[in-house]
């Protein structure tokens, strides 16, 4: 059992305290869910109750946290981690060994556990996390839900009571995030042990059933409450965090939420004949949105194809892309979408010159880009990359953002110029002067788009632009881009956010296995199963709401709840 | 790219020894080709070295890249001996017969072309079983071996780890690069090197600050389960010695002591026909 007693704990590198007056109690075996905003505290709660604090992350605090009676300060971090197992949020980080069979029995070997029970253990463990045909796999060699499964067996491996799980949604795809929820869930009924998720994906997380919700908002409790209750207040929406979609509905609808509505899934949700005539009262105020119809294309790729050469030679070709054809329409924001290795990244890095095509035509404006070096293209097509750390090497923001104009031998006064417009335009004008060090990750990110702005191509190719953001910091990055969408630049989003591709994508392309399977509105792809689940999408709540409701046209629906909340809402 | 191990997976009874034989065998028998010029014994290494390559299953084809690679150094090895020192032989035996006249007052002597013949031994006799060290041993078992002949887990762990990452990082860096190159950071021959040498800057910059932040969370995650808590560790991948190993450590032990009895006994490293 976890209980915190009016504990407040500050880092000793900031002025503030992170976590303030916390008084909560976890009973052994419940699944708990701790949401909130970047930045309020839920990954410093985890980090407390694993022992990564005090041990690895040192600072001050006032009152008391035990785990099983115990005060988790005068324990060692070794002492901890045979009671707390924790999953964290970077996945390629947690996956410590060279092969999956060295990493599930990581801890068993520092335990000094030697043969054969190592071995059988691992074998066993396998078994359960179902990763067993893969024991001798490398990291490199796994997906992104093997090797979260390969990170939950790691940590079983120890027998906790209690598993924390930071973020795991996180670099997921829509599917494979459903799955992680379920087996998470499976191992909760199957041990019986104290699940603990930190996570700002509300909705997945709700797939399986959590007993309780704990939100937080700047280092405070401020609900500790079920999911039904929860979801009947206004809490989360203040706090900047995402409702799920339905919920946002049934208020756009002017249903009243109360908690026996069952409403923490869609499946148990009870609505009233009266509910259900509100929402189609509701979808039946639905005006034509007219999406710009766009006629130009900018980018056409024709028959490309793109193998990735093994150098090993025990290793095989893979080819990554298979006859793709697409008209990219100037002024239009497209999201590509598809799981981890279906090819959306390559096709990127096709475009922009980072990989050369086996075969099949690229132009750009009628011009054939094969002939145009990365530094070419680069006039036209702006890459930014998912991480913004990956792409800033100067010190100075002025710098930064100059660094494309100065490269190409620009006069300096023409650099001073393009880059004072590029900075405007991203907000970032008032700290022209700054260190890029002293910047948020949001602001990191603005420096990178503007630092490809400032070369002015025609358009942008943006890797996961919200990865790992919180609705706050996702409304912010998004409507940002749309400014710059509106203003003429195509945009080209490649995402693994369902919400992303409905809310702001005119067309998305779905990629499957290195081949377009899809290419159409949000609304039509989030509501055509077949494509759903032949490219492991996740389908909108909004579509099972419309069902539950009596409204067959569950395109129209969703199309109509974008439109109210673009109208509406985002700007209210 | 390539990987400095790279390990592959055959059946052979070389890949069936365990990895700390394999580590102590090269070390023996380097040492054992490194200490003795006696061409009698340096003559047969080469042989058996090759023909211990062919019983691993290996095809030079594998290692192509490798053994070029070494080629190439030993040639430029023995034409900078020459170059620098064309009589060394003639020092080092003690006897001289000439064979040519050379550049001023040098001479072309058969000791000399007798040393060349024993540098060229050596590396034939050593290159081998060094491809056959590293492919032939899984990475982690390697580290299991560093530890099992007595260096400190963490340091051993340490080589596991740089093994298990290298990968990530090639892939980062490759990344990286290509996105400054597309804001016109020119990497390519066709500017000064200083100017290279400041291009890569703007890569190893974001790569170092990706990297340190990954360490980070790595070592968190290990200590998170339990690395560092008790003084030794036990491997997943150590197997146990068999005969074999015992057998090709003692074969290998033999080697180094006919080196190491041939020097004594003779009271010098170098053997010649003219001695």
């Amino acid at each position: 059992m976890i209980r915190f007693k009016d504990f407040t704990f500050k880092y000793n590198a900031q002025v503030e305290p992170t976590l303030r007056d916390i008084n909560l109690e976890i009973e052994k075996g419940q699944k708990v869910l701790i949401i909130g905003p970047s930045g309020c505290g839920k990954s410093t709660l985890i980090h407390c109750i694993n022992g990564l604090i005090p041990f690895s992350f040192e600072g001050e605090k006032q009152g008391s946290l035990t785990v099983d009676g115990e005060e988790t300060w005068d324990m060692s971090i070794f002492k901890l981690s045979r009671k707390v197992g924790t999953v964290l949020q970077d996945q390629d980080a947690q996956f410590i060994g060279l092969t999956v069979a060295e990493d599930l029995a990581f801890a068993l070997e520092n335990d000094v556990v030697g043969e054969p029970e190592l071995h059988q253990k691992v074998d066993q463990i396998a078994e359960v996390v179902n990763i067993r045909s893969h024991l001798l796999h490398s990291p490199q060699e796994l997906s992104g839900g093997q090797k979260q499964r390969v990170s939950l067996g790691g940590v079983m491996i120890n027998d906790c009571d209690i598993l924390l799980f930071d973020e795991p949604l996180a670099n997921l795809d829509p599917d494979t995030g459903k799955k992680a929820i379920e087996l998470i869930d499976e191992i909760h009924r199957k041990t019986g042990d104290t699940i603990i998720i930190s996570e700002h994906r509300l909705e997945d997380v709700l797939w399986r059933k959590v007993d309780r919700i704990i939100l937080m908002e700047e280092g405070r409790i401020v609900a500790d409450t079920t999911p039904d209750r929860l979801l009947a207040t206004e809490l989360i929406r203040k706090a900047g965090v995402r409702e799920p979609l339905y919920i946002t509905a049934l208020k756009y609808a002017g249903v009243q939420l109360r908690p026996e509505m069952k409403l923490a899934s869609l499946d148990t949700l009870d609505l009233t004949e009266e509910d259900k005539q509100r929402v189609r009262d509701w979808y039946s105020k639905r005006s034509d949105s007219g999406a710009p119809s766009r006629t130009e294309p900018v980018l056409q790729v024709r028959d490309l194809n793109f193998t990735y050469r093994s150098d090993r030679s025990q290793a095989e070709d893979h080819q990554a892309l298979k006859d793709i054809n697409l008209d990219l329409m100037k002024g239009e924001m497209m999201a590509i979408v598809g799981t981890n290795g279906a090819g959306k990244s390559t096709f990127s890095k096709v475009i922009c010159g980072f990989e050369n095509c086996d075969s099949g035509s690229l132009l750009l404006n009628g011009q054939d880009l094969k002939e145009l070096s990365i530094k070419e293209r680069a006039d036209h097509i702006g890459y930014i990359m998912q991480d913004p750390n990956q792409m800033i090497s100067k010190v100075m923001i002025f710098d930064e953002v100059a660094m494309g104009l100065r490269n190409k031998g620009l006069q300096e006064e023409e650099v001073t110029e393009k880059v004072n417009e590029a900075l405007k335009t991203c907000g970032l004008w008032p700290f022209r002067n700054w260190p890029v060090s002293a910047l948020s990750y949001g602001q990191k990110k603005r420096v990178t788009i503007a630092s490809i702005l400032a070369m002015e191509p025609e358009i942008m190719i943006l890797d996961e632009p919200t990865a790992g953001q919180d609705y706050r910091h996702y409304t912010d990055i998004m409507e940002f881009l749309k400014s710059l969408n509106e203003r003429g630049m195509t945009v080209v989003l490649i995402t693994h956010d369902m919400h992303l591709m409905l809310e702001y994508a005119e067309r998305s392309v779905v990629f499957s296995d290195g081949r377009i399977i899809a290419c159409d509105t949000a609304a039509n792809i989030l509501t055509d199963r077949d494509i759903i689940s032949r490219a492991s999408l996740k389908e909108t709540s909004l579509y099972g709401l419309a069902e539950l409701c009596g409204i067959t046209e569950a395109r129209g629906f969703v199309e109509h709840f974008i439109d109210y909340e673009r109208r509406y809402e985002r700007h209210a | 790219m390539r990987n400095l191990f790279n390990y592959i997976s055959r059946k052979s009874p070389i890949h069936d020894l365990t990895g700390a034989t394999k580590l102590v065998c090269l070390l023996l028998w380097s040492f054992a080709s490194m200490m003795t010029y006696d061409t009698r014994i340096l003559i047969v290494m080469p042989f058996l070295a090759f023909g211990l390559f062919a019983l691993s299953k290996i095809k030079l084809r594998d290692v192509s890249f490798m053994l070029g690679f070494t080629l190439v150094f030993m040639v430029l090895n023995n034409i900078l001996v020459f170059l620098f020192s064309p009589e060394h032989g003639v020092e080092l035996y003690g006897t001289s017969h000439v064979i040519a006249q050379l550049w001023g007052n040098h001479v072309l002597t058969l000791e000399q072309l007798w040393y060349h013949l024993n540098l060229v031994l050596k590396y034939l006799s050593s290159i081998p079983i060094v491809l056959l060290f590293v492919c032939t041993t899984q990475p982690s078992e390697f580290a299991a071996s560093l530890n099992r002949i007595g260096v400190p887990y963490a340091i051993s762990y340490a080589v596991a780890l740089a093994l298990r990452y290298i990968p990530d990082i090639q892939k980062e860096y490759n990344d990286i690069s290509k996105a400054q190159q597309a804001r016109g950071v020119e990497m390519s021959k066709k500017v000064s090197l200083l100017k290279r040498l400041k291009a890569a800057s703007t890569i190893l910059i974001p790569l170092i600050m990706l990297s340190m932040d990954q360490i980070e969370t790595v070592s968190n995650a290990m200590q998170l389960r339990g690395f560092g808590k008790n003084k030794k560790r036990t491997w997943y991948m150590a197997r146990p010695f068999t005969r074999w190993d015992v057998l090709s450590m003692i074969f290998c032990a033999g080697l180094l002591g006919l080196a190491i009895w041939s020097n004594l006994s003779r009271g010098t490293r170098f053997w010649s026909p003219w001695m």
